[in-house]
């Protein structure tokens, strides 16, 4: 037995190691067990949690930006605190989600470089504008409500790394929502003008955020392969109502109300239903074609210009400590 | 401390880095140093979290940076935001030499007709105190 690096590259395999591997692959998924990075997987499993994981990453990442253009507007010291604290925080998941993406032997410049080249998808609620200080509310309360709604699950997907990353960021996850309730709460009890503005802001992302749990079931070429192998749990639809059904009861408690007047509790399947989707206007933000999809991906190519000196100048200082010490060490 | 502080002051990660860089063999030195890959790429490094105090360190995950100052301080930043720990590790990811998955069998004894290595075994003492 051979001692191994940890991001040794899986060699050749000959057929019968290939057929061997799947079958302790299989038996892993079939007791519900964990694959990690080192373990025989087939080439489309890889394949599909690679996009999954680092499309989740970028979709941190782009995420700051909606919510990072309102510090500097934040309406007291406190909102300002809390709001960098929340940005901080999806940087921290973006970089979690990468090193999960890294085990599946794809470099982070390289989804870096992909993100920027525009090749990458994440998701497409960042496509869209935060108009108000109110959609800070919406945004935590709609957009991280669907967002943990999702990510629950997969805190028990079947591959090892994702499912770590995922237990830290729903841990972080519970703050951002409630604080964007606590901003709607406090702007629905405050002056008519307020109220109508949270309102709005709730108008505006309501059905944006449905639309994150993905395309209805039906139109869902990869979930039940992603359901056989573990990785998702739960269909995008049986995700959604349960959504739904969240939302009514706490829309209630902000004293706002939900622009879908055709949401109701289907007895006989006992699931919410909600309002049909405008699908085609989710292809076209998913298409590049959204509201801010430029100026998203053109900011980040510009963050990542600006910060090209300060990784340039790390990597040349650590450079030269290294080379001092081995000269002390040498004499 | 502030968490961004300038760097002319070395946080506290580097100062710990400062002392415990003389016990270091210069093999060792030299492992620590990542290679750096593609256009000055940073190294891969572990993070271990002590929880607190009187518990082990426990893998929390992995980022990159150019040194073992960097690192300590980008895992202080990544993996301590909620004060999730009092003490942090930092290893270069390539200097790990981990077991090999598929010789789960071969590498690990089997533990079976082996129960007499567990208290349990022993049912003879049932009843009797402190035992």
């Amino acid at each position: 037995m051979a001692a191994q690096n940890l991001q040794s590259v899986p060699a050749e395999l000959t057929p019968e190691e290939d057929a061997a591997g799947q079958a302790h692959f299989d038996r892993i998924i079939a007791e519900d067990s964990r694959i990690e990075p080192r373990y025989w997987m087939p080439a489309a499993y890889r394949r599909t949690l690679l996009r999954q994981v680092s499309q989740h990453a970028h979709s941190e990442i782009i995420g700051m930006q909606p919510e990072a253009n309102w510090i500097s507007r934040a309406p007291s010291l406190k909102r300002k605190a809390i709001l960098m604290a929340k940005v901080q925080d999806e940087a921290g998941h973006g970089l979690y989600l990468y090193s999960a993406a890294e085990t599946l032997g794809q470099s982070r410049d390289k989804m870096m470089d992909d993100l920027i080249a525009g090749k990458a998808r994440y998701s497409s609620i960042f496509n869209y504008p935060a108009l108000t200080w109110a959609d800070m509310g919406a945004i935590g309360w709609l957009v991280d409500g669907a967002a943990i709604c999702n990510q629950v699950p997969l805190c028990r997907a079947s591959y090892g790394p994702y499912g770590r990353a995922m237990v830290r960021v729903c841990k972080e996850e519970s703050f951002h929502q409630r604080q964007g309730f606590e901003i709607l709460l406090e702007l629905s009890n405050g002056t008519p003008a307020q109220k109508q503005m949270a309102q709005d802001a709730v108008n505006r992302w309501y059905a944006p955020a449905l639309m994150m749990f993905g395309p209805p079931d039906d139109d869902s070429p990869n979930s039940k392969q992603s359901m056989a192998w573990n990785i998702k749990r739960f269909s995008n639809d049986e995700l959604r109502s349960r959504f739904v059904g969240m939302m009514v009861e706490q829309v209630r408690v902000l004293g706002l109300t939900l622009p879908d007047d055709q949401i109701r509790f289907n007895e006989d399947t006992r699931k919410w239903e909600h309002g049909p989707l405008d699908w085609h206007e989710f292809q076209e933000v998913l298409a590049g074609r959204g509201p801010c999809n430029a100026q998203r991906l053109e900011r980040r190519r510009a963050a990542h210009d600006d910060g090209a000196w300060v990784r340039e100048a790390a990597a040349a200082y650590a450079a030269k400590q290294s080379a001092k010490q081995q000269k002390e060490y040498a004499a | 401390m502030s968490p961004h502080g300038n760097p002319e002051t070395p946080a506290s990660g580097a100062v710990e880095i400062n002392r415990e860089a003389p016990k270091a063999s210069p093999a060792l030195e030299q492992s620590a140093q990542p290679e750096h890959h593609d256009r000055g790429a940073w190294g891969l490094w572990e993070v271990f979290v002590r929880s607190s105090r009187g518990l082990s360190h426990v893998h929390a995950g992995s980022l990159h940076a150019p040194d073992a100052a960097m690192a300590l301080r980008n895992a202080r930043d990544l993996y301590t935001r909620r004060n999730e720990g009092v003490s942090i590790w930092v290893v270069p990811a390539d200097a790990i030499a981990a077991s090999d998955p598929d010789s789960k069998g071969s590498f690990f004894e089997s533990p079976q007709g082996k129960d007499y290595r567990h208290a349990t075994y022993y049912t003879k003492s049932e009843g009797v105190k402190h035992l």
